[in-house]
């Protein structure tokens, strides 16, 4: 490249043109850049704040009790039948092996303290224990279970032992059982599976994503079964056989604007007519999903279509050459050469229902439920309401199980966008 | 659609636009065609002589294309796209709301400016119009077929070894001569070619140019094209179309070399166009 400057053969004017252009056009890639930057730093702050807030919810301290099944405790009866032993006294239980541990504990506000440091979920352990093998009772078994939730906030270090006592809700005399557990081993660390294999629950330490996921899971099945079939014919007519007249226009138009129509509104549409007229049972995902079809059916529709119109037109021209029916050069044709476009809409469309929260709250999918459901009729919530559920708890342990469900959907909606780039990818022909 | 005495002699159109009524095997009588307000293609009247090459030549924009496509009503996928006159195959009237459109594609079969291979393999490409025709008898049957039309559209040497390679993969040359090959596969009688080689290099073009003058045996030919050399080189008949009309039409010797009408010697003679 010559230098302009020095060039005799350009006339100063054609100089000075040139150099405001190349200044303009690096301001254009400053302003780029700036804005790409921008955007990346505000992501990296946002994954770092929720991985910040969420890692700790993806482990838990159990503690290891050894408990001795006293048949005069379980089934003092001696019936030995599913009732009896289902409402036994396993409370008591596992307490006395906790109290086994620390002797010189006799005052009752003292043992108060020190069984706090259970979760209540301690006795269900024991419970299903026995339910499973109840040939056991009379022996002693050892059981894993989470310690309370604030005892598990201490451990991790997310409690100062220097706030003022009256200010935290882990006493110094708890801290010292802890510590004295620690050491002798009988507190350890490990991976969180419960927030994997559970339903919501009032106890931080025994909630879980589960129900939350399957429910998710149903909403999305009911989803893309519905609005898949039903956005690509209604595209496919719209595009390949409509006539172009007022009538199309308008819905053209509407269906547009049906994308822009804020999702609560499609909430109350199905409160009124799912829930009120078809008397559909209320926080469902089955009604989930009938809700989310409708409001991303208008984005599948105008992907669709136009992953139709990209098709060129010289594909069908040589299939109605060659004497191929209209049909037959949509569907041999046109339509294999959309689907990557269309798929990748749909997996776009359904990333944006599976995050959507707003019109599942109107249709009562906010509801405090702690069974994972098994069919898509039964009461169920979805990972979106899971997390304003849980945000809006006051246990302290929920703030990082908050985050930690937020990560997970999070990890959901990239498999998607990630599984919607592949799709392109693989798929993109040439012609 | 206004029917009007086929006999009429088309007015304004020099020289021979007719041939012996048992030698046409199409023929296009008051040919009017509307692109919404446009009038396209005006009261043009043309016979298509059997197994022969008609040339349809003319500056760009005169309606060559638009006539060529209403030969096998491929105006039809076109909205606004309106034709009246009378327009028959072997004397059946192809306008005619009995006639099923996709019968009249497969006997009038059709060749495009850019080659157009389906993104499928070249075996696909060649069998896809048979199969739904239903032509083949099995699999053995097909195979038959795709391997006869590569043989005839002097294909079959290049790519024996690799039928089931995409047709996109093939050079723009052989991607045209697939696209010939699928058009024969249905076994027209017509064949239409859109300017096929306006896309390509002079070696390819002379392949092409080859292949026509072996297919005119079999099959009758209408090729529109910007080049005069090759209209001059493949075809028996020529037509000259300016702002859609038919000025002259007549054997190609005598256009090329005695030109009637001023427009077609001044367009010859490379003064307009």
């Amino acid at each position: 490249m010559t230098d302009t400057k020095t060039s005799s053969l350009v006339p100063s004017a054609v100089y000075d043109r040139l150099r405001r252009r190349r200044a303009a056009e690096r301001r254009f890639r400053f302003y780029g850049l700036a804005a790409v930057g921008l955007a990346l730093m505000m992501l990296v702050f946002l994954f770092v704040s929720i991985v910040r807030q969420g890692y700790s919810a993806f482990t838990e301290h159990v503690i290891t009790l050894t408990v001795a099944l006293d048949p005069a405790v379980i089934d003092p009866e001696g019936r030995r039948n599913s009732q009896s032993l289902s409402s036994a006294d396993y409370q008591r239980l596992v307490r006395e092996s906790l109290a086994a541990l620390f002797p010189d504990v006799t005052e009752r506000a003292e043992r108060r303290l020190l069984f706090g440091l259970l979760s209540s979920g301690a006795s269900h352990r024991l419970r299903d224990v026995v339910m499973r093998e109840p040939a056991r009772i009379g022996t002693t078994v050892v059981i894993e279970t989470p310690l309370d939730d604030d005892a598990d906030r201490f451990l991790k270090g997310l409690v100062s032992p220097d706030v003022p006592e009256s200010e935290r809700r882990i006493k110094d005399r708890q801290i010292v059982w802890l510590k004295a557990l620690h050491a002798g081993g009988g507190i350890h660390n490990r991976f969180n599976t419960t927030l994997f294999t559970a339903g919501d629950s009032r106890e931080p330490e025994l909630a879980g994503i589960l129900g939350a996921v399957v429910g998710s899971f149903y909403l999305m099945l009911t989803t893309v079964v519905l609005s898949f079939p039903i956005g690509v014919a209604a595209a496919v007519y719209l595009e390949e056989f409509a006539p172009r007249n007022r009538f199309t226009d308008l819905i053209e138009v509407n269906i547009n604007n049906l994308a822009a129509v804020p999702s609560v509104v499609f909430g109350l549409l199905g409160l009124a007519i799912f829930l009120d007229f078809f008397g559909l049972p209320r926080s469902a995902s089955l009604v989930g999903g009938l809700v989310l079809s409708l409001i991303i059916l208008p984005t599948i529709i105008i992907a669709a279509r136009a992953a139709l119109k990209a098709v060129p037109p010289s594909i069908r021209e040589a299939a109605l050459g060659v004497g191929a029916s209209k049909m037959q050069s949509i569907l041999h044709h046109v339509l294999p050469l959309a689907v990557p476009g269309i798929m990748t809409g749909t997996i776009i469309g359904m990333a944006h229902a599976l995050g959507e929260s707003a019109p599942l709250l109107v249709i009562g999918m906010v509801a405090f439920i702690v069974d994972v459901p098994v069919t898509p009729l039964d009461p169920t919530t979805v990972l979106p309401v899971q997390i304003y559920l849980w945000a809006d708890s006051a246990e302290r342990a929920f703030v990082e199980r908050t985050a930690a469900a937020i990560m997970v959907l999070l990890i959901f909606l990239i498999a998607m966008n990630a599984l919607a780039v592949i799709i392109r990818k693989k798929f993109e022909r040439q012609w | 659609m206004t029917y009007r005495a086929s006999n009429d002699p088309p007015h304004g159109t020099v020289g021979a636009p007719r041939v012996e009524a048992a030698r046409a095997k199409l023929t296009a009588c008051n040919v009017d065609v509307f692109y919404g307000e446009k009038h396209a293609i005006k009261d043009v009247s043309l016979d298509i002589g059997r197994n022969e090459v008609t040339a349809l030549i003319g500056p760009s924009g005169c309606g060559k294309s638009t006539f060529m496509r209403c030969l096998n009503r491929m105006n039809d996928i076109i909205d606004i796209c309106r034709v009246t006159g009378t327009i028959t195959l072997d004397g059946e009237d192809i306008y005619d709301p009995k006639i099923d459109v996709v019968h009249l594609r497969a006997r009038v079969g059709m060749v495009f400016q850019k080659p157009n291979p389906f993104p499928k393999s070249i075996f696909e490409n060649v069998a896809y119009g048979p199969r739904i025709h239903g032509l083949a008898s099995g699999k053995a049957g097909l195979e038959e077929i795709v391997l006869t039309s590569l043989k005839r559209a002097g294909l079959l040497e290049e790519v024996k070894d690799r039928l089931h390679a995409p047709g996109t993969s093939l050079s723009g040359g052989q991607q045209q001569r697939l696209c010939i090959a699928r058009a024969i596969a249905v076994s027209p009688q017509v064949i239409l070619m859109d300017e096929p080689c306006s896309a390509l290099d002079p070696i390819a073009t002379a392949r092409i140019e080859e292949l026509i003058d072996e297919l005119q045996h079999n099959f009758t030919i209408v090729i529109v094209t910007h080049s005069m050399q090759q209209a001059a080189r493949v075809s028996q008949r020529t037509a000259f179309f300016h702002l859609g009309e038919l000025i002259e039409c007549g054997m190609t010797e005598q256009i090329f070399t005695n030109p009637l009408h001023r427009l077609t010697q001044g367009y010859l003679t490379g003064r307009f166009g």
